[in-house]
């Protein structure tokens, strides 16, 4: 069993996958691209990342109050990610997430989520695989 | 209150979610509700298809809500340079809200159009400038909105109850003492861009008490007190100043108020913002008036201005399509039109495809759009005074002060 975290909830749901993490606040107006799900802003941890099926970890976003809408578009064209964990929500993903389904998370310590570390969300509950046994597998994977 | 279909439940889901965010203590009833996010050309496809979902849904609203501008005049369009498929997208946002039972007044100045709300009453409006005003001047009561909050208040009729619906929201965070001359409406927009940028730390992006200016007696009062408030919303997230001796809250319990604020600030000098909200540079495409849009008052103004005299370039003044039908009644707009300028509405300068309309460099008196146009849309902008906005439309150059 991996680290249980605990949030606030936003909007409820499940899902899991793989943590795409930015300790940098999120733009999601004029930078995650709607129709292909790709992040760019140069210099930016999530530069040219696709966000799709990953668990979206980030501190908080920034930018224009349209950015609900990108959410939206990113859920019609089939590249929302599974989840977003924050630690702090705001209006504007609160509402993105709402309208286009995508299980939400605020309030959690983000530190204690590496990134590509494996994520499941189940309501406000966020559980971490643990180091070790990513750690485990790996080493099992490459020396048999 | 009848609530019926899934539009209003999707309404109470997003109404709730926001609610807990802000640690909101329940709802509260709204009286009106003003709905941002209108121009295609800011929520583009996805929020075209978003508001289409929602008005698919079958549910409308259940108090008196109105619309923030959107893209294109849907009079003079063609005349002005829009193309077909822009209007075509355009007139699908407009009918989608209309399908959610929202006027199009297409406006960002309702209370111009006769959705004024009264002093302590209860409204969700979204539209930074409109905010400002109705918090301010008028003692009314909402937060900051976005589009698809206040779509949800106008279905319900609801909005959670939290920071500037409270007393204690809208106390004071900070003292601002002007001690320089504070005389045109460019001048308050000046103003009030400095602040927002000085209170965007304070909590909730600042209360700020000032002390130490009035606005001019006569038409300009209201026009002044509209950019002062538009200035600091826009640079700033300020959604409520008191303005001693002059705003209602500040009337009704004057010192004690600002007893409440933590900190102190002095403005000494609006030259600051001046340079950083003057930058044109070459060939004025367009003097454009009207932001926040244009009131009765304003266009009497310009007429006064112009005194007869002709536009030497395109003049276009904003305003609400209800103020643009009183001034051809009027007469106002006779005289206006005999000068070469042109009313303009459903729209407005930040939210047009300017760059669409080949316009790269605009001259105007609002600190508002001098402050957004060119991050939005890449133009140099001239700012001041409006008779200085006057003077350009006539001579067609930018006249140094």
């Amino acid at each position: 069993m991996g680290k249980r975290l605990k949030g606030r909830l936003i909007f409820g749901g499940s899902a899991e996958g793989s943590a795409l993490k930015s300790d940098a606040p999120l733009g999601l107006f004029g930078h995650l691209d709607p129709r292909t799900g790709v992040y760019r802003e140069a210099g930016h941890p999530l530069d040219r990342k696709p966000v799709k099926g990953r668990i979206l970890v980030f501190p908080r976003a920034k930018g224009s109050t349209v950015g609900s809408y990108i959410l939206y578009g990113l859920a019609r064209s089939g590249h929302a990610p599974a989840a977003m964990i924050l630690a702090e929500c705001d209006t504007i993903v609160a509402v993105g997430a709402i309208i286009s389904g995508i299980p939400t998370v605020d309030q959690v310590d983000i530190s204690r989520i590496p990134d590509g570390a494996t994520v499941k969300v189940r309501g406000k509950e966020v559980i971490v695989e643990s180091h070790q046994r990513l750690r485990q597998a790996r080493r099992f994977l490459h020396h048999g | 209150m009848k609530l019926s279909g899934a539009g209003a439940a999707k309404a109470m889901e997003i109404l709730t979610a926001l609610g807990r965010i802000h640690g909101a203590r329940g709802m509260v009833e709204v009286g009106s509700v003003q709905v941002s996010g209108v121009s295609y050309n800011n929520i583009g496809e996805h929020g075209l298809a978003f508001l289409e979902e929602w008005a698919g849904m079958g549910s409308r609203a259940v108090v008196n809500a109105t619309m923030n501008p959107g893209g294109a005049d849907r009079r003079l369009w063609k005349s002005l340079g829009f193309s077909q498929g822009f209007i075509r997208k355009q007139e699908r946002v407009i009918a989608a809200l209309e399908g959610l039972g929202i006027k199009p007044t297409l406006t960002c100045t309702p209370y111009h159009v006769g959705a004024a709300p009264k002093l302590g009453e209860h409204v969700a409006w979204a539209e930074s400038s409109a905010v400002c005003f109705a918090n301010s001047v008028l003692g009314a009561r909402t937060n900051r909105e976005g589009g698809p909050s206040a779509i949800a208040a106008a279905l319900t009729s609801m909005t959670p109850r939290h920071t500037l619906h409270t007393d204690e929201g809208r106390l004071p965070t900070r003292i601002v003492e002007v001690r320089c001359a504070v005389g045109t409406s460019a001048d308050a927009g000046t103003l009030g861009y400095l602040i927002g940028r000085l209170v965007a730390s304070d909590r909730g992006g600042g209360i700020p008490y000032l002390m130490g200016v009035e606005p001019p007696a006569g038409l300009e009062c209201l026009a002044w007190l509209k950019a002062l408030g538009a200035g600091m919303a826009a640079s700033g997230s300020v959604g409520l100043f008191h303005l001693d001796g002059v705003t209602p809250e500040a009337l009704a319990h004057g010192r004690k108020l600002a007893a409440a604020a933590k900190r102190n600030s002095v403005i000494t000098s609006l030259a600051e913002g001046r340079r950083a909200l003057n930058c044109g540079k070459g060939r004025i495409d367009l003097v454009a008036v009207g932001c926040p849009h244009a009131s009765p008052e304003d266009l009497e103004r310009i007429t006064g201005l112009l005194n007869g005299r002709k536009a030497r370039i395109p003049f276009w003044i904003f305003t609400a399509e209800d103020v643009r039908r009183r001034a051809e009644a009027e007469g106002t707009a006779a005289a206006l039109k005999k000068s070469g300028a042109i009313l303009v509405s459903d729209t407005c300068m930040v939210v047009a495809p300017l760059k669409e309309l080949g316009i790269m460099t605009v001259a105007t008196d609002s600190a508002k759009a001098a402050f957004y146009l060119p991050s939005h849309h890449g133009a140099s902008v001239y700012f001041g005074s409006l008779e200085r906005n006057v003077e350009a439309a006539v001579r067609g150059v930018w006249v140094s002060a």
